[in-house]
């Protein structure tokens, strides 16, 4: 199991470096320089005074240099102007070259400073990720018991009436992307155009204070889309589990069916969708973006969007990491948990 | 003129879809008659969900191609009606030319155009990108995940680290790399498309060559008309004006404009491009998962002794048998590609922004949505209605496979 986890460790860090290489080299590609030093000087600059820009900012080193910068293994570019005064990667406003680090990437704990929101890129995605985390709290806590007793009470007699209704919503539900219902929630629970206006239709305001009203809407669009998929999960593996030889004992035994279905069934059923609970996480990233694009709240994927929309580079690449590693995380924790929930298999 | 009633409204958009109709009761009737003669397709029409399904789906492919024959649409969808913006469904044009449509059957949008015509059109976007699109991740997905399933070792870890890779970037941010004006003036999608729409030619070689080449008199020509015409096609779909990769510095020669089929322009190139990319890694997985499934099963082994090449066994033999699920999927994944076009459409990624898609339309929709509801609301439901039918439809093919 130590090996195991070992690999997967060292496997994780490889995808981490080698796409965080990709983003790297996308958004260094020289169009989107020029776009990133239009919008940070102006946008009627010359092309002299662009390639002035970068020569300044040391983005037109060659992409290896620049990205052993970021990381942290190569000294950091410095530029001196005519007027003496030194500018750099690592020289934050307000400091001068003496005092700075000559290394600065993320093996020294640097992430880098956002040109979007004008501060370092740490304290920003560390905040906003509080806001999706708090999001992803009341998400989780809705989808995964409503999704799992759905599966559970579709599973328990296969081909009833019960388990064609609510495997009919659970269809529904998983052809709902999040900006379809989001939509639609938004018409009929907070436009003024029907009347009910129960929510609000931004979540604004819920990034200080969450109320029920206000925050109720981006939760339940989030939770349906994935809840569907893992219903149908769970319905599958309950019906697989309920044809069992040992719950066929245990009804000619006289147990009841409730019984059966607490003791018996459920504890096996829940094997599979333990699995797909946790690889659930990097689609949920995907409905967060939208989710918080529609209701306009402030957090990780908002962050997402303006840092991919100004190419804000040292940014992008924080957010791809911190995807990236919540992606790889879970996908350990799910074979992991796999492994302990089902003593069957064993990982030499 | 009066505006339409709820009632009228809704006859009149039925009127509207009268050729889609007319196809829907057709299609049944004929497949209804011969299901019995039809194979898995036929079983379908023994599914009430799967029948379902696949007719909401076809509904929207009918609609699609309709609407691009002009049958269906009662206004230009892309052209502004002075007085109709944010109108509601059933207003009519005030001061209506002869011959063109009296009503705004679903209203106007933001921007005083009709609704439903936009709707219509949109659905041709989706019946021309989303298919397509998918056949091509298919290609890609079969051809990798075959040898990396049946031959396994170095093979197998490398491709499955890559494709891990894929999977493990957000889409959207993949999107915001890869679908904005800058990389696609950087050529970088062109390349993309280069070497993704190589593995289709690969596929069909291989296909052929494996099954015929005991034949060599049957195989060259055969293989030298088929490939001849999917290179052609090829080297059309990647080239535009004579050029590959036409970048402001330097640029890589096509075939010259004349042989050239037709020109896809920058921005759906890129859509396609990335819906592709994006797809095939999960497809890659699933074929690799069947093969090593399927080629521990005997009739591979048998296939095995009589000396067959690897190339043969993946393509003729374990290909086929795998073929259930990968219908299945495919159902599946045209609907998660319509999801997917929908998205960049709603981050207004790619497709111009006055094109009629529903996710464009959705995302120009939103905007207004706590005042007006019907710009927002026709594109959002059309979309939920195709992406149900291909989930039921696949729901109920898999039912139908199951059963023999």
């Amino acid at each position: 199991m130590g090996l195991f986890i070992l690999k997967r460790v060292g496997v994780m860090i490889l995808t981490a470096l080698c796409l965080t290489f990709l983003v790297f080299f996308l958004t260094n590609l020289y169009p989107n320089l020029e776009k990133l030093a239009k919008t940070q000087g102006n946008f009627r600059m010359s092309d002299e005074q662009v390639s002035s820009f970068l020569e300044k900012g040391g983005y037109l080193q060659p992409i290896p240099i620049k990205y052993g910068e970021w990381l942290g293994v190569l000294p950091s570019y410095r530029h001196t102007n005519e007027d003496g005064s030194v500018q750099g990667r690592c020289i934050l406003p307000g400091k001068t070259a003496e005092e700075s680090p000559k290394f600065c990437g993320i093996l020294q704990g640097f992430w880098g400073y956002s040109t979007v929101f004008k501060d370092e890129v740490a304290g920003v995605v560390s905040t906003r990720l509080a806001l999706t985390g708090k999001l992803m709290f009341w998400v989780m806590l809705l989808m995964v018991p409503s999704a799992l007793l759905l599966g559970i009470l579709a599973g328990m007699k296969e081909g009833s009436k019960t388990d064609r209704t609510l495997s009919t919503f659970a269809i529904t539900t998983t052809a709902t992307p999040e900006y379809v219902s989001g939509v639609i929630f938004i018409a009929v629970f907070a436009s003024s155009a029907v009347g009910l206006k129960w929510f609000k239709g931004t979540a604004t305001s819920a990034m200080e204070h969450a109320t029920f009203e206000n925050f109720f809407l981006p939760v339940l669009t989030i939770s349906l889309y994935g809840m569907g998929y893992i219903a149908r999960m769970t319905r599958a593996s309950m019906t697989e589990v309920m044809t069992a030889q040992y719950i066929r004992t245990a009804r000619l035994k006289g147990v009841s069916f409730p019984n059966i279905v607490m003791k018996h069934a459920l504890r096996n059923a829940l094997i599979a969708p333990f699995t797909v609970i946790m690889l659930q996480f990097p689609w949920l990233l995907n409905g967060v973006v939208i989710v918080e694009t529609l209701f306009n709240y402030k957090g990780f994927g908002w962050v997402l969007v303006q840092a991919a929309g100004n190419n804000d580079i040292q940014l992008l690449l924080a957010v791809s990491v911190v995807s990236v590693i919540v992606v790889l995380v879970t996908q350990l924790i799910s074979d992991i948990g796999y492994v302990y929930l089902n003593p069957r298999i064993r990982i030499a | 003129m009066e505006p339409l009633t709820t009632f009228g409204i809704i006859a009149r958009m039925f009127y509207q879809f009268t050729s889609v109709w007319v196809a829907l009761i057709l299609l049944f009737a004929v497949s209804m008659a011969f299901k019995r003669r039809l194979g898995l397709y036929g079983k379908l029409y023994d599914s009430p969900i799967g029948m379902i399904g696949f007719g909401l789906v076809m509904f929207w492919v009918f609609t699609g191609i309709f609407g691009a024959m002009d049958l269906i649409v009662t206004q230009d969808a892309l052209s502004q009606v002075s007085g109709m913006k944010n109108k509601p469904p059933g207003t009519p044009i005030s001061g209506a030319e002869e011959g063109q449509y009296a009503w705004y059957l679903l209203g106007g949008d933001n921007l005083a155009r009709d609704v439903f015509s936009r709707m219509v059109k949109g659905a041709w976007i989706v019946v021309q990108i989303a298919p397509l699109a998918t056949v091509f991740a298919f290609m890609v997905g079969i051809t990798l995940g075959l040898p990396a399933g049946y031959y396994g070792g170095r093979l197998d870890t490398l491709l499955s680290f890559l494709s891990n890779l894929i999977l493990a970037f957000p889409v959207i941010l993949l999107f915001y790399l890869l679908v904005t004006p800058e990389i696609v003036a950087t050529g970088v999608p062109n390349y993309m498309a280069t070497v993704l729409f190589v593995f289709p030619i690969v596929f069909l070689a291989v296909l052929l060559n494996s099954r015929f080449y005991t034949q060599p008199k049957f195989r060259t020509p055969l293989l030298i008309g088929v490939l001849g015409v999917a290179i052609w096609l090829y080297l059309s779909l990647i080239s535009n004006d004579g050029a590959i990769v036409a970048t402001d510095t330097y640029w890589i020669p096509g075939i010259p404009g004349i042989l050239d089929l037709f020109d896809i322009p920058g921005g759906v190139l890129v859509v396609f491009v990335s819906v592709v990319f994006v797809n095939s890694p999960t497809v890659f997985r699933i074929v690799r998962g069947l093969t090593l499934d399927i080629k521990t099963r005997d009739y591979v082994a048998a296939a095995q002794t009589r000396g067959e090449g690897p190339w043969y066994i993946m393509l003729w033999e374990i290909l086929p048998n795998a073929r259930g699920p990968l219908i299945v999927d495919f159902c599946l994944r045209i609907g998660y590609t319509t999801i997917l076009l929908g998205t960049l459409g709603f981050f207004g990624l790619g497709l111009p922004p006055e094109s009629p898609d529903w996710g464009s339309t959705i995302n120009e929709g939103r905007k207004l949505l706590s005042v007006y509801l019907h710009p927002a609301l026709p594109p959002a439901l059309a979309l939920l209605t195709i992406v149900l039918g291909l989930n039921l439809l696949a729901d109920g093919l898999r039912e139908e496979s199951l059963k023999d």
